[in-house]
């Protein structure tokens, strides 16, 4: 008998997080690999569009898992709700987008079912009739090939940005759509969120700059940000920093890039000092050139480089400074 | 708390290709610092105890060490070589055992590692356990019913939760500012109650890893990246002519 697997796809405030497309393609390139069948699960309340836009795709199924008590989003009703559908339509595989609200809900899910979730994926193989998962480790440093040893199912997340939104195909008529309801009974849900909502607003929009100079742990000390903004000046760019130089208070927290600050994609990006955690590339890695400077040669920054130099930012910059004035006139 | 190879610390890649080469330097996991200072925090506020536990050799007891010198009341290592290898849901597994006779009021553990990255044990610890949790937690205060936290969602959004208590929570970087530990708390650091919690103790508990590691490896490049070299005013002269004649920015 084919194997399931299914996709969640996500809903927030009754829309479609498009990262969910990339989930579907995932999904495709492993039914592709093991002829087992795709079928995706929206689940939320009144979430029935998304579930149309979704069957238009190359999927077996769509099922709308339907309770009034999933809207907002709780981590128990989230689990408990997927709990009771796995049980009744079982996969051997669950995909999923690796957003926050996934990481908030899985491990409990996972748990709940005595399995695992193998999260944070950047790529599948299948070899040998076993499926390989590709995720970072060590920040970055390192990656790994994970192979699941449980019974299932078996829950994987996907970085965003691993597979291609615009690869996922096409179905050739609608796939059915079917609506589960399930049962979240009183008092399950424990925890009482409040609407989302965004700090004031961001008074530097990153987002237009052509050319951003950006820090990390490497500056050292808050007085040596002055270099990084003088390079930033010379440039005629805007100053942007990591998370640990905005935790530190160096920078606002309005000049972050990443996974918790902005997304930006200048035609240059300057890195100084900055190793390349994932939470930090996921905000900058679409920048049409980049260009690191690191002591550490294994940095993962250099692994999305387009020119990367080794060594010392503070015997580097200096120099880099005069001759852009001097380039400049 | 998690102890983690260095942030710079170069990583050598063992003879099986599975693992790192345990010869490195080690510190406490970044985010596993900023829910100890939380902790600390809480208790000034509230008062009550602070108790740190760590899983991993006879090193991670340094981790353990520092917390105790920054004013945690006592702690407990669950201390093998055995601790470094399991996936999330064995250590929370072996974590809860080790816990099952505490009635802790609020647990934080951080985000995630800096080495695994899977950021999960906390959300799994609190599953095990029967508690309500909430992750990526920016905020705590304590009102009559339980607690109101702020959670960090993605982009600069986020959201506040009410939830009873216990409740578990996942800390993030930033929440806080770090202390050190002073001289004086160095020294009663010593004299703190310390609980050593064996394999054998917890291993009733676990099972074997539903997560195998068959390959690490260095990740291959998906772009040409073109090194400039030599000395810093010769490499400061390459950049700039990239940057006018290649990037085109000046």
């Amino acid at each position: 008998m084919a194997e399931t697997i299914l996709v969640i796809v996500e809903q927030r405030e009754g829309k479609l997080n498009r990262v969910s497309w990339e989930t579907i393609a995932a999904g495709q390139a492993i039914a592709a690999q093991t002829g087992w069948t795709l079928e995706a699960a929206v689940v939320g309340s009144g979430v029935t569009a998304i579930a149309g836009e979704v069957a238009a795709k190359k999927l077996a199924k769509v099922y709308v898992v339907e309770s009034a008590r999933l809207e907002p989003y709780t981590p128990d009703a989230f689990a408990h709700a997927l709990e009771e559908f796995l049980g009744k339509h079982p996969a051997k595989l669950v995909l999923m987008p690796h957003t926050y609200q996934v990481r908030d809900f899985v491990p409990k899910l996972a748990t709940s079912l005595e399995t695992t979730a193998i999260s944070d994926v950047i790529g599948v193989k299948h070899e040998g009739g076993k499926l390989l998962f590709t995720r970072q480790m060590f920040q970055g440093k390192f990656v790994a090939d994970v192979s699941f040893a449980g019974s299932g199912p078996c829950f994987v997340t996907f970085q965003n940005g691993s597979f291609r939104a615009d690869k996922v195909e096409a179905g050739g008529a609608a796939a059915p759509v079917e609506t589960v309801n399930v049962d979240i009974p009183d008092g399950l849900v424990r925890n009482q969120p409040q609407p989302v909502f965004k700090e004031a607003k961001q008074a530097v929009d990153l987002t237009q700059a052509e050319i951003i100079v950006s820090v990390g742990r490497g500056i050292k000390e808050q007085k040596n940000i002055d270099l990084a903004k003088q390079l930033a000046d010379a440039l005629g760019g805007e100053l942007a920093a990591s998370r640990p130089i905005c935790d530190n208070g160096w920078l606002p927290m309005d000049r972050q890039i990443g996974s918790s600050g902005q997304t930006v994609a200048p035609k240059l990006y300057l890195a100084l000092g900055i190793s390349g955690a994932i939470q930090h590339l996921v905000g900058m890695k679409g920048s049409r050139s980049i260009v690191a400077i690191n002591k550490d040669s294994e940095a993962p920054i250099f692994e999305i480089a387009d020119y990367a130099v080794v060594g010392n930012l503070f015997d580097i910059v200096p120099p880099l400074i005069e001759e852009v004035k001097k380039a400049k006139g | 708390m998690k102890q983690v190879p260095q942030k710079d610390a170069p990583l050598k890649l063992n003879d099986a290709g599975t693992w790192i080469r345990e010869d490195v330097s080690y510190e406490v996991n970044e985010p596993d610092a900023f829910a100890l200072e939380e902790a600390l925090r809480q208790k000034e506020k509230h008062s009550g105890e602070v108790v740190v536990i760590t899983a991993g050799p006879a090193r991670a007891l340094q981790v353990l060490r520092e917390a105790l010198a920054k004013g945690a009341d006592r702690a407990i290592h669950l201390e093998d070589d055995g601790f470094v290898g399991l996936d999330a849901y064995n250590t929370a597994r072996a974590i809860a055992a080790a816990i099952k006779d505490e009635k802790f009021d609020l647990i934080f553990t951080g985000l995630q590692s800096d080495d695994y990255g899977y950021a999960q044990t906390g959300v799994i610890l609190a599953q095990i356990l029967g508690l309500p949790h909430a992750t990526i937690i920016m905020q705590i205060e304590k009102t009559d019913a339980g607690i109101h936290v702020k959670r960090e969602l993605e982009a600069g959004f986020f959201q506040f939760v009410d939830m009873p208590l216990p409740a578990l929570l996942t800390i993030q970087s930033g929440i806080n500012k770090l202390r050190y530990a002073t001289l004086i708390g160095i020294k009663q650091a010593k004299t703190k109650p310390l609980r050593k919690v064996t394999l054998a103790e917890v291993q009733p508990a676990m099972g074997g890893n539903l997560q195998k590691i068959e390959k690490l490896y260095v990740p291959q490049k998906s772009k040409n990246t073109e090194f400039l070299e030599g000395p810093p005013a010769e490499v400061a002269k390459k950049l700039v002519e990239k940057l006018k004649n290649e990037v085109r920015v000046i």
